[in-house]
This record gives structure tokens, C-alpha cells and sequence, in this order.
């Protein structure tokens, strides 16, 4: 293409009204890439180590509407050895966050249980965060063969 | 709208038992991803809060966001110290709250 003065205007033209769209909408899913950046930003920049926590979730999800989910760590919940909180992302969704479990002494285990949505094949992650300010991951494939954000 | 929540503790438990509590809250959890039939998007509405308090101290809470399921299941554990009441309380987009309380008894 020859830069003329019509396709510059045409472009800058361009290039505005996708700035705007991208303001408001949401890229259509979420990438691998953004769900590194979240992890990124829930663990401050620290890397998560293996084993500890162990997440739960079905090799092969039927109906993307609800799939059930369950994220157990190995923790006296006491003193320095507590969790405080985890995070699930789901890479393949339209925005990668799912939920965030808090929890306190009062809570006697680490071990939350909920149902999620998954648009289609894809990982899911489970990050804790210890009191110690430790990090551990665990991450599952689910096959998806119904979707279930959108219509 | 959400319709009134259900709970599952168990009446009683021993001094510094830990016990599961499994709560679903009827919730469509508009996700913010559809479409109407004239193509136009159908704005977020979900309960974006949990919690779940016993005596005042907090014992769960949950953030959620709109990757979870309509009709909002939570199990999760919790220690019972003394005898008492477990409140849980669910935060709409709209800012309506949705409470249910729980008693339990320590033997």
C-alpha cells in the first residue's frame, strides 16, 4: 500500500475507533499471556512453587456451564503456616479470573469447593498465597464440549 | 434477583470441631458475555461477595467473578469454638444483600 494521503487519514481514522472499541469491550478471550499477568500481579512478581495445594476439577466437563471445582492445601491454618487466600484463572475464558477464596484461622481448613464457567477447552490454575508469603500452584486441563459464557 | 439462600450446617459439633458448611444462593449471574436477541450485549449483573461470619469473626469469603456458575454454590470448612451462629451474607451488583444466619450448638 502507498502511503497517500487518503489511506493516513484512513488509517489514523481507523486506528481511533478500535482504541475506543478496545476501551469498552473486552478482548473476546482471554489469553494465556493475560492469565500469566494476573498470576503475576496476585503473587507480586514471586514465583509460585509446586505441590502443597491441590485443585480438583473434571478431566472432561460435559456442560461449560457448571463445572465444579474444589481447591484443598496442606496447611495447619495457624501461625505462619495459613493460607490466606486463592485465586482460580481460567486461560481460555473471556477474563481469565474466576474466584477468590479468603481465609482465617476460623476457617480450620484450607478447602473451598464452587461451580465455574468455562467457555471451551482450556487450563485452569489455583495460586495460594501463605501468610509467609510463599506461593503454590497447581493447574488442570478441563476438555470442555458445551461452552458457557454467552449464548 | 436471587431468591432465599440455602444452607446446610449441622446442629451441633464438639468444642473446636471442624465442620463443612455448603451454601447455594438462586442467583442467574448475568455474566456480562451475552447477547440480547437484537444482538445487543446484556449488561453484568452476579453477586460479586461472599461471606461468611461466625460470632462477628470472619470464617470465608469468596470474591467472585462472572467466570462462576449461575446459582452460586460455596463448601468450605469451618471451626466452631463455642456454641453460636454462623451469618452469611451474599453482595448483588445492584447492591442488595442477601442474609441467612445459621445456629449451631457445641455439646
Amino acid at each position: 500500500m502507498q502511503l497517500t494521503r487518503r489511506n493516513v487519514l484512513g488509517l489514523t481514522a481507523g486506528a481511533a475507533a478500535f482504541a475506543v472499541a478496545g476501551a469498552r469491550v473486552t478482548p473476546a478471550f482471554a489469553s494465556a499471556e493475560a492469565t500469566e499477568k494476573s498470576i503475576m500481579e496476585f503473587t507480586g512478581g514471586a514465583t509460585a512453587g509446586e505441590g502443597k495445594i491441590t485443585l480438583t476439577a473434571p478431566e472432561i466437563a460435559e456442560n461449560g456451564n457448571t463445572v465444579p471445582v474444589s481447591v484443598n492445601v496442606d496447611s495447619a491454618m495457624e501461625g505462619d503456616d495459613l493460607v490466606e487466600s486463592i485465586i482460580i484463572f481460567a486461560d481460555g475464558n473471556p477474563s481469565p479470573a474466576v474466584a477468590t477464596f479468603h481465609f482465617t484461622e476460623m476457617s480450620g481448613e484450607a478447602l473451598a469447593t464452587t461451580r465455574m464457567r468455562l467457555a471451551k477447552t482450556q487450563n485452569v490454575i489455583a495460586v495460594a498465597k501463605m501468610k509467609d508469603g510463599s506461593f503454590f500452584m497447581d493447574k488442570k486441563q478441563v476438555k470442555v464440549t458445551i461452552g458457557g459464557c454467552g449464548g | 434477583m436471587a431468591s432465599k439462600p440455602r444452607i446446610k450446617v449441622p446442629k451441633s459439633a464438639s468444642a473446636g470441631e471442624v465442620i463443612t458448611i455448603k451454601t447455594l444462593i438462586s442467583h442467574e449471574m448475568e455474566s456480562g458475555q451475552r447477547k440480547d436477541g437484537d444482538g445487543n450485549p446484556i449488561p453484568r449483573q452476579i453477586i460479586n461477595k461472599f461471606t461468611c461470619t461466625f460470632e462477628g469473626q470472619t470464617v470465608f469469603e469468596c470474591d467472585l467473578d462472572p467466570a462462576i456458575s449461575a446459582n452460586p454454590y460455596f463448601e468450605f470448612n469451618a471451626k466452631v469454638p463455642a456454641s453460636g451462629t454462623f451469618k452469611f451474607t451474599w453482595l448483588d451488583d445492584d447492591g442488595t444483600v442477601y442474609e441467612a444466619e445459621a445456629p449451631i450448638e457445641v455439646k
